[in-house]
C-alpha cells in the first residue's frame, strides 16, 4: 500500500511549479487568451527541452520512456497555471493513441518528432452529437482500392488549427455493435478537402475547432491499428486522456481554492477579515473537502490506468464525474468568496472557472459518466 | 503509488478472517440485533469483547505489553475492513480502547497505567466519558462541573450529559475545572473518577432512537483521590484534545458506508417505481453512482493519508475532513433509501410488514449521530479552516 508520489516524482512536480511561475503567470495565460492561436512557439520549444513531450513516450522513440504517473503530476500543475496551447492535444491523445494503436513504423516516424517539440498531434473523435462514446462516430471512411475517403464533419477538436496531423475517428462499416467498425486514420492537417475552422468557446485559452473534410484521400498506411478495430484503442486513448484532464482539474480547482482562501485572509468587512465568517469559512473547508475528494479518486484512476488493470474502466468514469462537477463548482465558489472583484474581467478567477466548464464538458459531463458508474456497479 | 498489499500483509487478513470465520457469536445476528432490549446487546458485547480480548484480536493497535498486537495502520485498516465485511458485532467498552487506554499510555503516570490498562481490553472494567454539560456542548472548554481540593481529594460537583455506557460503567473520564479564576482553556484538569462513589448519580436519557444507551450524570460531593488526576492540575485541556483526536480518528462510520451503500443498491433492484425497478430509474442511478464515488473517494482519502503515516510525514488536508464528509454522505445516502421506500420507510425496526426489516427507519432515526457526536460537522468545520486553511479565529 503506497498511495503517493515517488521522490523523483515530487522533485517533478517542484521544477514543474517553478518553471510554470515563470513561464505562465496569468499575465501570459490573458496574452494567449486574445492570440491568434493561444500557441506560443517558444514556450513550446523550452516544453519539448523539459522532455515534457516525450515524457510517456518510450526512449527508442525519441522519448525518456516515464510512467503516465509522470505525466499526471505535470498535468496537475499545468491545471494550476491554466497552461494554454496544444499540449494536452499533442502529449495526450495524440501521443496515446499512436502509443496504443500505432505500428513500429508510424511510431517512428512520428513520435520523435513529436517529443523533439516538432509536431503537433491531437485527435478528432467528437462530432456534432456531443457524444465521445463508439455510438457518436458516424464520419464516413470509404474504401477506394488500398485506401480510403473520408468525408464528414467533427467538431469540438482540440487545437486541430495548429496541428500537423489529425487522428480522425471514422466509421469503415455499419452494423453490428456501435463497437465494432471504427477505425482511426492519420490526417494531415494540410491535405486537400481539410478545413479547419476555429470555434469561439467560453475557454479561450485552449482552442477547439470545427473540422470539415470532404473527400479527403488517406492512404492505407494511414491507418492506425487494424481497420475496423479502432475502439479498444480510443478507449484506451480516453481512459488515459480522462485520468489526465482530472488531474488538470485537481490543480486547476486547488489553485482556486487558494485564491479564495488567501483574499479570505485579507479581505475586512465589519472590521474583520472576511474568513473569520463562518459563512465564508465554512464554504472554504466544503470546497476543501471537494478537491481532497477529486484527487483521491483521480490519483487512484491515474493508477489503474498507469497499471492498464481492468478496475480503470469504473475508476475513470468515477473519477470524471466527481472532478467535473467539483471543478465548475469550486471554480465558481471561489468567484462568490471574492465578491464583487470576482466577478469583473480585470480578476483572474474567471480564467479557472472558464476552464473549469470546458474541462467538465471534455469527454462527457458527470451525469454520463455516474451511468457508466452505474453500470459497473451491475445495477 | 501501489494499492496491493504485501504477503505478510495479506495473511494477517486470512488469518483474521478464519479465525472470524469460526468466533462470530452464534447468537449474533446482524439483521435483528437492533431489535434485542439493551441489556441483551450489552450483553452479546461483553461477551465478545472477552472473546477478542482471550485471542488478542481488540485493540490490536495498543502496545504489545498492554496486550495489543502493535498492528501497523494497514493492519488495522485491514482489521477494520473485513470487521465491517462480517458486520461483527460492536465491543462493550469502545471509549476504553480508543480513549482511554491510548490517553493513559500517553499522559498516566507508571501506576495509573498499571492499575487500569490492563482491564480495558478484556472488558473487566469498562469505561464512560463525562465531558460534555448541559451547558456545554461545542463550547466543551466552558463546562463547570468544579473540582475543589480537600487534603489528598478533590471534590467534584456537577453534572455531566450525552454519557455513553454511564450505567455500565465502572469508571469515567471526567473533565472538571479546578481553577474557576483562570481562562477557560488553563482550568480545566482531567480526572479518573469510581463509578462506585458516593454522590453519583446516573440518569438514563431516552434516545432519539427509543434506546437509552447515554445519560446524564450528577456529582454531588464526590470525592476523588488526587492519585487519579491525568497530567498536571489545571492542564486537563490538554489531555482532553488528546482524546478528542483519537476519538475522531476511531469513528466507524467511514467503514460502514460501503456495505451500506451495497445494501441499498440491492434494495434499488428490488423495489419498484415509475414502472419499472427502482435500479433502472434513471434518476435513481445518477444518485447511487454518485454516492459510490463519494464513498470510494473517502476510502482513498484514508489510504492517501495512511502513506503519509507510514511515511513519516505531517499530516494533509484528507486526513481531517473524514468524520465530516463520511457522516454527511451517510445522512444523505439513509435519506435517499427512505425516498425509495415510499411508504415502507416508515416501518420501525422488526415490523413484519416491513421491508428490509425496517432497517432503513432505524438509520434515519440514528444518522443524526454521526453528524453530531465527537464534534459537530459545524465544529469539525471551524476546526478544519482554522487549522488546516488557516483562516483567522471568529
Amino acid at each position: 500500500m503506497n498511495f503517493g508520489f515517488t521522490e523523483d516524482q515530487e522533485a517533478l512536480r517542484d521544477a514543474t511549479r517553478k518553471f510554470l511561475d515563470n513561464e505562465c503567470p496569468t499575465t501570459f495565460v490573458r496574452k494567449m487568451m486574445a492570440d491568434e492561436t493561444a500557441h506560443a512557439t517558444e514556450l513550446w520549444k523550452k516544453i519539448a527541452e523539459l522532455g515534457w513531450l516525450g515524457i510517456i513516450v518510450p526512449e527508442e522513440f525519441g522519448g525518456s520512456g516515464g510512467s503516465f504517473l509522470d505525466l499526471v503530476v505535470i498535468l496537475e500543475e499545468e491545471g494550476k497555471s491554466l497552461l494554454p496551447g496544444p499540449f494536452f492535444a499533442t502529449a495526450l491523445l495524440g501521443t496515446t493513441a499512436i502509443l496504443a494503436g500505432g505500428s513500429a513504423a508510424q511510431k517512428s516516424a512520428i513520435l520523435p518528432k513529436v517529443a523533439e517539440g516538432n509536431h503537433i498531434l491531437t485527435l478528432a473523435l467528437a462530432e456534432k452529437s456531443g457524444r465521445y462514446d463508439a455510438a457518436g462516430v458516424t464520419l464516413a471512411a470509404k474504401p477506394k482500392g488500398n485506401d480510403f475517403v473520408l468525408s464528414g464533419e467533427k467538431l469540438f477538436v482540440p487545437d486541430a488549427h495548429v496541428a500537423d496531423q489529425l487522428i480522425v475517428a471514422a466509421r469503415t462499416a455499419q452494423g453490428g455493435s456501435p463497437e465494432d467498425g471504427i477505425t482511426l486514420f492519420l490526417v494531415d492537417a494540410k491535405a486537400p478537402g481539410v478545413t479547419i475552422t476555429q470555434l469561439k468557446t467560453v475557454d479561450m485559452t485552449r482552442r477547439q475547432c470545427h473540422v470539415a473534410l470532404q473527400d479527403v484521400a488517406v492512404a492505407n498506411a494511414q491507418v492506425v491499428g487494424e481497420v475496423g478495430k479502432g475502439w479498444p484503442i480510443l478507449r484506451r486513448v480516453l481512459e488515459q486522456a480522462m485520468a489526465g484532464l482530472c488531474a488538470e482539474m485537481v490543480g486547476t480547482g486547488q489553485k482556486a481554492l487558494d485564491m479564495a482562501v488567501t483574499y479570505a485572509k485579507e479581505r475586512v468587512q465589519f472590521g474583520k477579515p472576511i474568513g473569520s465568517f463562518q459563512a465564508v469559512k465554512h464554504k472554504c473547508v466544503d470546497m476543501m473537502v471537494q478537491v481532497e475528494n477529486a484527487r483521491s479518486l483521480t490519483y487512484y484512476a491515474a493508477w489503474t490506468v498507469d497499471e492498464n488493470g481492468s478496475e480503470a474502466a469504473q475508476a475513470v468514469p468515477m473519477a470524471k464525474a466527481y472532478c467535473s462537477d467539483m471543478c465548475k463548482t469550486v471554480t465558481s465558489e471561489a468567484i462568490q468568496v471574492h465578491g464583487g472583484i470576482g466577478f469583473t474581467w480585470e480578476h483572474d478567477m474567471h480564467l479557472f472557472y472558464r476552464r473549469g466548464l470546458a474541462s467538465e464538458a471534455a469527454f462527457g459531463s458527470a451525469p454520463v459518466h455516474r451511468e457508466i458508474v452505474a453500470q459497473t456497479l451491475n445495477l | 503509488m501501489d494499492f496491493d498489499f504485501t504477503p505478510q500483509e495479506e495473511a494477517f487478513r486470512q488469518e483474521l478472517r478464519s479465525w472470524l470465520e469460526t468466533n462470530l457469536p452464534a447468537e449474533y445476528n446482524p439483521e435483528t440485533f437492533e431489535q434485542l432490549n439493551e441489556d441483551k446487546r450489552f450483553e452479546i458485547q461483553l461477551k465478545w469483547q472477552k472473546k477478542l480480548s482471550a485471542a488478542s484480536w481488540v485493540g490490536i493497535h495498543w502496545p504489545k505489553e498492554y496486550g495489543g498486537r502493535g498492528a501497523t495502520v494497514i493492519e488495522q485498516t485491514i482489521y477494520q475492513q473485513e470487521m465491517a465485511r462480517v458486520r461483527a458485532p460492536g465491543v462493550a467498552n469502545p471509549l476504553g480502547i480508543s480513549i482511554v487506554g491510548p490517553t493513559l499510555m500517553h499522559w498516566g503516570t507508571e501506576e495509573q497505567k498499571k492499575r487500569y490498562v490492563p482491564k480495558i481490553l478484556s472488558a473487566e472494567e469498562i469505561w464512560c466519558q463525562g465531558y460534555s454539560e448541559p451547558g456545554s456542548g461545542s463550547d466543551f472548554a466552558s463546562l463547570q462541573t468544579r473540582a475543589v481540593e480537600d487534603g489528598d481529594y478533590f471534590v467534584v460537583n456537577g453534572q455531566k450529559v450525552w454519557t455513553s455506557y454511564a450505567h455500565k460503567a465502572h469508571r469515567c473520564i471526567l473533565v472538571v475545572r479546578s481553577d474557576p479564576h483562570a481562562p477557560k482553556h488553563k482550568g480545566l484538569s482531567y480526572l479518573l473518577v469510581d463509578m462506585k462513589s458516593p454522590g453519583i448519580t446516573v440518569r438514563p436519557l431516552v434516545q432519539i432512537t427509543g434506546d437509552a444507551e447515554f445519560n446524564e450524570v450528577f456529582f454531588e460531593d464526590v470525592r476523588v483521590p488526587k492519585a487519579n488526576l491525568v497530567g498536571e492540575k489545571n492542564q486537563g485541556w490538554q489531555v482532553a484534545v488528546t482524546t478528542l483526536m483519537f476519538e475522531r480518528a476511531n469513528f466507524g462510520i467511514v467503514y460502514q458506508l460501503e456495505p451500506m451503500l451495497r445494501r441499498l443498491g440491492e434494495l434499488a433492484k428490488r423495489l419498484r417505481l415509475n414502472g419499472h425497478t427502482a435500479a433502472e430509474d434513471p434518476a435513481v442511478r445518477q444518485k447511487l453512482a454518485q454516492f459510490h464515488l463519494e464513498t470510494q473517494a473517502i476510502k482513498y482519502n484514508g489510504f492517501r493519508q495512511l502513506t503519509r503515516q507510514l511515511r513519516g510525514d505531517p499530516p494533509g488536508p484528507e486526513g481531517s475532513i473524514g468524520k465530516l464528509a463520511a457522516s454527511e454522505l451517510n445522512l444523505r445516502l439513509v435519506h435517499f433509501a427512505v425516498e425509495l421506500l415510499g411508504p415502507y420507510s416508515q416501518m420501525a425496526l422488526g415490523e413484519t410488514h416491513g421491508l428490509d426489516g425496517g432497517y432503513w427507519s432505524r438509520r434515519a432515526l440514528a444518522s443524526r449521530l454521526y453528524t453530531i457526536a465527537g464534534g459537530t460537522s459545524e465544529v469539525m468545520r471551524n476546526i478544519v479552516g482554522d487549522r488546516v486553511l488557516g483562516l483567522p479565529k471568529g
